[in-house]
């Protein structure tokens, strides 16, 4: 199914969103997530499950003022 | 001073934005001598993890890290980002600013008085990014925000302190709450110009990153931020309108 990560239109075929992560690539990383704009903290992306035309925003630290 | 029960001696906040390398923030940061530094969060590639190499350089630094919402426009967007600065730096703290337009970066106030209740109904502690605004700052502090961060001229302007009298008066009408000189600083006398004020402490970035050379500049700061203070603990000279000889004229020689 198709998902816009971080403004991307992506292919993926996991059901909740830790899979999803595992599959781009992100296993590992110091990350935040959020779905259509609502903050998933880590111990609930699980059991959020994703579906067609979601928007996922994976951020992490970066320089800041 | 005291920033939410935690006693940090060091009175320079120090960005970590616009170095020319990780190796010159690094050393800026040290000669800075910041206990803390601000941070953001920002999208990360899977196929170039930038992020992670840099919260690996702030983690050896060993300083306390502020995140930032900045860019954020709207509550939402404060809100979101702050819960998502919150699981990935594992801090409570959050510099809170919701930003009015563009142009000028200054704070939507209204906006940021929401976030802010917002975000303390969460459990956030709050450092927001405000004007000098006396009924602002009331609100903010209503709201349960217990630091203040005015600032001095816009962000990345250079222009320094724009309103002297409004930040005494904020002074003066809030003695006992933090307050934090965010935005504008230029060169270090701005700095010490905001410390005799009897301001709490200097947030800046753009002065030391850009600087020809960000390590001097940051040491700079720090001598100017500590000379300012010690001025405002020391009592000034009340300044007058006519001159007043220093040499005693007492026991002058008569020799015209």
């Amino acid at each position: 199914m198709q998902i816009c990560l971080n403004g991307k239109w992506r292919d993926v075929g996991s059901e909740s969103l830790d899979q999803a992560l595992s599959e781009l690539g992100y296993q590992g990383a110091t990350i935040a997530t959020a779905l259509n704009g609502t903050f998933v903290p880590q111990d609930a992306r699980g059991m959020t499950k994703i579906k067609e035309g979601d928007r996922i925003e994976i951020v992490a630290p970066m320089q800041g003022g | 001073m005291k920033l939410y029960e935690i006693e940090i001696a060091s009175r320079l906040l120090l960005g970590t934005a616009q170095y020319p390398s990780p190796a010159i923030l690094s050393e800026s940061v040290k000669a800075s001598a910041a206990e803390i530094v601000t941070v953001s969060l920002r999208r990360e590639a899977a196929d170039h993890l930038a992020g992670q190499a840099f919260w690996s350089l702030i983690r050896e630094l060993g300083v306390r890290v502020l995140p930032n919402t900045a860019g954020c426009y709207s509550v939402k967007e404060a809100v979101t980002t702050a819960q998502m600065a919150r699981e990935v730096f594992n801090t409570r703290w959050i510099k809170l600013e919701v930003i009015a337009d563009a142009e000028s970066l200054a704070p939507n106030v209204i906006h940021t008085i929401e976030a802010a209740k917002e975000l303390i109904a969460q459990g956030f502690e709050v450092f927001p990014y405000t004007t000098e605004d006396l009924g602002i700052a009331e609100k903010l502090l209503e709201t349960g925000c217990r630091v203040l961060m005015p600032w001095g001229s816009p962000i990345g302007s250079a222009r320094g302190l724009n309103n002297l009298y409004g930040l005494k008066m904020l002074r003066a009408h809030f003695p006992d709450v933090p307050m934090i000189v965010d935005a504008g600083i230029g060169v270090p006398s701005h700095a010490a110009q905001a410390m005799e004020l009897g301001l709490d402490a200097v947030l800046l970035n753009t002065a030391v990153a850009k600087a020809g050379n960000p390590v001097h500049m940051a040491r700079a700061f720090a001598i100017a931020v500590a000379a300012g203070r010690l001025a405002y603990q020391s009592g000034f000279l009340e300044p007058r309108d006519m001159a007043a000889p220093s040499t005693p004229v007492m026991g002058r020689a008569t020799l015209a």
